[in-house]
């Protein structure tokens, strides 16, 4: 399935956002973003950005105060997903303009969008900023 | 009424923005559930509203709250969610849609309702509400969804608009995946999407036929051509990827795509600037395209920039490609060896446990101390819970297959005591383990033992740290079962009574005071009878001629193959010459040992046993009163002794002058009946020996124990299984009668013995040898070199085929030093010959089948012929669950091997000492080249020896398999 899900969360470890690919119950998916945080948010900038975890591998990055966790199948390619974060953080940042851990908290909805835009399925759809960001700007306008 | 809302609340309805603004104003860590839970109060009523705008707001703020702060909204607010979806409004119809997503699943009941919807919605002209639609199928799909919208989706996937056209694309992989049926309407539509000149939907189909390989390979196998195309044309890295993984796959099915494949794979990997392509290609190329000498280079190189990048991604990633292509060629990894080592100090524990995996795969024979060397030295700086993990891998690695890889057991035994002293060591069981269990097997090494036991024991520093406790205890448990060897037995007795053994729990302590008992029990025989003492030393090892040294063997070669008695008579001849002539006869190691003995003599005198009694007695008497019921027992066994020998060792002594050597007094009676029983040799005991024992006659297991409340109808058996004094044993039962029901109490009672076996097993595990199989194991101790029990009369047919092996592989290098003693092995080779007949056959149907499968097409999973049979023959062929199309070769290979030890299985016991020079380096290759056969995935380090023989399989498959399989590239 590729990606299974994708967390931001901030330095303090409070989820910002949470996107399952495959469903989850509620305590099973606090269960697992408890232990992801605890061993991703441990380690240190020299440390590499590819963890393991039960049955498959956290790929995250940090940008300022917000992890973007990304939970993907054995098989993916780790520096595909790191440029697809990347790619992510990007967009957003046209998007809002700078972005920071406010505008995702504040505009939770868009930054779905736009990931619903990027991926479905756990399978990356769209890798243009400007593709991904069309709709959301036409809905802008029309509202 | 309460529950609807009235136009006061929508006017002032709390927004997400105000919301959200509440929870910011908890400061992290303080409880947000009051405030929370206020919220949902008001959601639940807003939500009722029936003006869609505060349905909405209520919806959006219910949706934040479930999927940050986990509040359950699926078992009442989802038809809310279904209602929203259905609004003219698209700003409403997100936000239901969104809650659906997030909440619903394939389960959800109320889904039902929301089918009209989502078919009305695909239809629609808006193609953000179709998108809307197809991106919600993918959280709710089940197969009742599935059937129902997939035509619906299938004209969604020739849509004009490439933005519904690649969505509609990887919806259907979800569809797929509840619906099988449904490949077959879409799957021709979607490889002509494969075709497209957009590049979204070329990207979306690619990902779901790559989704479909990771599943199915064998679907995909018809569509190597597009995807071919794709590889060669395609400039897109996202696209690249996929369709190197789904090569990957394919090519493991058709090996005779990699001739196709290899040239555009290096092509990308030279010109690409992207490291995630560059990543893949090498993953690619390493996984399946090994054969390709040129590739393979190329691609270590690409592994080697990784390895040395300062990016710790890049060095993991390249750690990880160097680990799949160490499975099949060790060279990629000795080349990268100081790359690798360097990783192991790393600041990342994940990089430095990759290192160490690969570090471990590096290990043969031959460099097996120096990389313990290098690990330990790595060990000792690194930081606790990466220390131990070194630790593990030392011992696992070391430790397997019997100690195969160790040839000089001196060696690996002060390995395993200086572990013990390095300072964060939690190892402490598996180290004492291997001592003891290295004690057993490996006579030789015994004074070793002894030496490395006694430095532990005598550190009073060791003792306060309590992972090493069990250490101490396979030492105090060495030094006194091979006394024999030490050479200062006062000073062992020292070491096991000193005040600070008081910080050991009860059961290790019992070990010390078991092992002092000994010790004392040899001090007293060797000074009351020293001539028998001396003989019954060379009783201890006598029987052993590997023992001897090179000059000897020759020696006995010459003058034509003594037999053991005769070798036994001579030395015990030496012996009782003198030190001198001995000091020929045994090897260097030793003859040090030896030459001790006539000072052992002068250590033992009247003063020194008196003080050695009084020293015990002094530090044990306090102890008589333990609680434990296992050191009270043996320090009162103990004192018993010493009470008696005090009587008698006066007597003895003077009675001595003449009679002394005799050993006429009751004392030395004494000692000689406890010495004898304790010089009985320990030898390891197969698992099933038990089972082998026949029941004697008249002896009747099964009879029911029907007259057992006669006898002990008023005793009451205590139930506690804990045999600790301390305890008071439960009284609950008075009142029970523990016999009111026969059966039921016999199968009680026999479940209870057998688990007080299982436990014993388990308590003493090491003193079983594992072995699963039922077969024919002596269950005596093999004595080394007895060539008529299993395990050795297989060592000499090993030692056979070596031979002729090594006269075809001339150089092997036999530069080690010192010859490897020999490892006593109870079950192994047993039944090998028959179940390779067996494999042969059901792998050949295997392959034909699936060939057949290929061709014919009638097979929807295409491993399922290959693999179900392999599953049936792992049971008896351990470890080789990937039975590969290639196999068949490697079977025959199995039975060459097997044939030429048929042959050479006739014992030629004349001939064994000429061999025994050889047979250090011979015998261990051996082993391992049949282990290597065995189980080929767990072990890579096999392979170094066997490369050649690989690349050859290699060539073979494709050659086998030419005539039947189709070109799908041509």
């Amino acid at each position: 399935m590729g990606i299974r899900f994708i967390l931001m969360v901030n330095k303090q470890g409070q989820t910002r956002l949470a996107q399952y690919y495959e469903y989850l119950t509620i305590e099973q998916r606090r269960a697992l973003e408890g232990e992801i945080v605890r061993k991703c948010l441990a380690r240190n900038e020299q440390q590499c950005s590819f963890v393991e975890h039960r049955n498959y591998k956290i790929v995250y990055r940090r940008y300022a105060s917000l992890f973007f966790l990304v939970g993907v199948d054995n098989e993916e390619n780790e520096l595909a997903i790191l440029e697809f974060i990347h790619l992510l953080v990007e967009t957003m940042d046209r998007h809002f303009g700078n972005v920071c851990e406010l505008d995702i908290m504040f505009h939770l909805e868009k930054a779905h969008f736009m990931l619903e835009e990027m991926v479905m399925n756990g399978c990356i759809v769209e890798t243009s900023k400007s593709n991904i960001l069309g709709p959301i700007q036409l809905m802008d306008k029309a509202s | 009424m309460l529950s609807s809302p009235s136009l006061m609340d929508t006017l002032f309805q709390r927004s997400l923005e105000d919301l959200i603004k509440g929870l910011r104003l908890h400061l992290p860590g303080t409880p947000t559930s009051n405030f929370i839970s206020k919220n949902i109060e008001e959601i639940k009523k807003e939500i009722k509203s029936t003006d869609l705008n505060t349905k909405s707001i209520a919806l959006q703020k219910l949706t934040y709250l479930h999927s940050l702060y986990g509040i359950n909204m699926s078992n009442w607010a989802s038809f809310h969610a279904i209602e929203l979806t259905s609004s003219p409004f698209f700003g409403h119809k997100k936000v239901g849609y969104l809650a659906v997503s997030i909440s619903f699943n394939s389960n959800t009941e109320v889904l039902l309702l929301l089918v009209n919807q989502l078919r009305k919605d695909l239809g629609s002209p808006c193609e953000f509400e179709v998108s809307l639609a197809l991106e919600t199928i993918g959280f709710v799909i089940n197969q009742e969804l599935a059937v129902n919208l997939i035509d619906n989706v299938f004209v969604l996937i020739s849509s004009s608009k490439s933005f519904v056209r690649k969505k509609a694309i990887v919806t259907l992989l979800r569809v797929f995946e509840v619906y099988p049926d449904g490949i077959k309407v879409c799957f021709k539509r979607l490889v002509e999407n494969l075709e497209n000149g957009d590049v979204g939907c070329v990207s979306a189909s690619v990902g779901v036929f790559c989704e479909l390989a990771m599943r199915e390979p064998r679907l995909c196998l018809p569509l190597a051509p597009e995807f071919y195309k794709i590889l060669v044309d395609c400039r897109n890295n996202w696209v690249l990827i996929k369709v190197l993984k789904v090569f990957g796959k394919l090519a493991e099915l058709e090996p005779r795509l990699g001739k196709k494949l290899v040239d555009p794979v290096c092509e990308h990997l030279r010109r690409t600037g992207a490291k995630s392509v560059v990543f893949e290609c090498v993953r690619t190329i390493v996984s399946c395209l090994s054969e390709f000498d040129y590739a393979l280079r190329l691609a270590v190189e690409k592994i080697r920039e990784f390895l040395v990048d300062d990016d710790p991604n890049l060095k993991y990633l390249g750690l990880q490609g160097l680990s799949i292509v160490s499975r099949k060629c060790l060279w990629a990894v000795v080349e990268n060896k100081d790359a690798v080592i360097k990783s192991l100090s790393d600041a990342d524990v994940n990089i430095k446990s990759e290192a160490l995996r690969l570090v471990m795969a590096m290990v043969s024979e031959d460099n097996v101390t120096e990389i313990c060397k290098v690990l330990i030295s790595y060990a000792i700086k690194s930081d606790p819970e990466f220390c131990n993990e070194i630790l593990a891998a030392i011992l696992s690695t070391c430790g397997s297959n019997v100690y195969e890889l160790i040839i000089d057991f001196d060696w690996y035994i002060s390995l395993l005591g200086e572990m013990a002293r390095i300072q964060h060591c939690q190892k402490g069981e598996e180290i004492e383990n291997q001592l003891i269990d290295i004690g057993m097997r490996v006579r030789d090494v015994r004074p070793e033992l002894v030496r490395v036991g006694r430095d532990l024991l005598i550190d009073p520093a060791l003792l306060g740290n309590p992972f090493i406790h069990r250490i101490l205890s396979a030492a105090a448990w060495l030094c006194g079962e091979h006394v024999q060897f030490t050479k200062n037995p006062f000073e062992v007795m020292d070491a096991l009574l000193q005040p600070r053994t008081n910080l050991l729990p009860a059961s290790i302590r019992a070990v010390y005071i078991h092992s002092a008992f000994k010790v004392l029990s040899f001090c007293l025989h060797s000074y009351l009878l020293p001539n028998e003492s001396a003989s019954s030393w060379v009783d201890s090892d006598a029987g052993e001629p590997y023992l001897l040294s090179e000059s000897e063997i020759l020696e006995t070669s010459n003058s034509s193959a003594l037999n053991d008695d005769q070798i036994y008579e001579q030395r015990v001849l030496n012996l009782a010459e003198g030190a001198s002539s001995i000091e020929n006869v045994l090897d260097t190691n030793v003859a040090q040992e030896q030459s001790t003995l006539p000072l052992k003599k002068g250590l033992f005198t009247e003063e020194s046993i008196k003080n050695l009694l009084s020293l015990v007695e002094t530090a044990l008497r306090p102890l008589s009163g333990s609680h434990e019921v296992e050191i009270q027992e043996r320090v009162c066994n103990i004192l018993g002794l010493i009470e008696l020998m005090q009587g008698e060792l006066p007597n003895s002594v003077i009675q001595g002058g003449e009679n002394f050597e005799k050993g006429e007094s009751k004392a030395s009676d004494f000692i000689k009946l406890v010495h004898d029983a304790f010089s009985e040799d320990l030898g390891p005991i197969s698992l099933s020996a038990q089972e082998r024992v026949p029941i004697p006659d008249g002896l009747l297991l099964e009879e029911n124990l029907n007259n057992l409340d006669k006898i002990c109808g008023d005793i009451e058996l205590p139930v506690s299984t804990s045999f600790s004094l301390g305890r008071p044993v439960s009284d609950k039962h008075d009142s029970v009668p523990l016999f009111n029901n026969h059966d039921k109490d016999e199968s009680e009672l026999s479940k209870e013995s057998t688990s007080l076996l299982t436990e014993h097993r388990k308590r003493h595990g090491l003193y079983y040898l594992s072995s699963d199989k039922k077969e024919v194991v002596s269950d005596y101790y093999p004595l080394a070199n007895e060539p008529e029990t299993q395990g050795n009369a297989n060592d000499v047919t090993e030692d056979l085929v070596k031979l002729t092996e090594q006269s075809f592989f001339p150089k092997k290098k036999p530069n080690h030093v010192k010859a490897r003693p020999t490892v006593v092995k109870l079950d192994e080779a047993d039944g090998r010959i028959p179940s390779v007949t067996k494999k042969l056959d059901s792998a050949n149907t295997a392959i034909s089948g699936a060939v057949q499968d290929v061709l014919l097409g009638n097979d929807t999973n295409p491993y399922s012929s290959q693999v179900k049979p392999s599953d049936k023959l792992s049971s008896n062929s351990k470890g080789k669950e990937k039975l590969h199309i290639g196999q068949s070769i490697e079977l025959n290979e199995h039975t060459t091997v097997d044939k030429s030890e048929l042959d050479s299985s006739r014992p030629k016991r004349n001939k064994k000492h000429k061999e025994r020079k050889h047979r250090s380096s011979v015998k261990t290759a051996e082993d391992r080249d049949k282990n290597g056969l065995e189980d080929k995935q767990t072990s890579g380090h096999h392979h170094t020896r066997n490369k050649a023989r690989h690349r050859a399989d290699g060539d073979l498959k494709v050659v086998a398999q030419t005539p039947v399989i189709p070109d799908f590239l041509l």
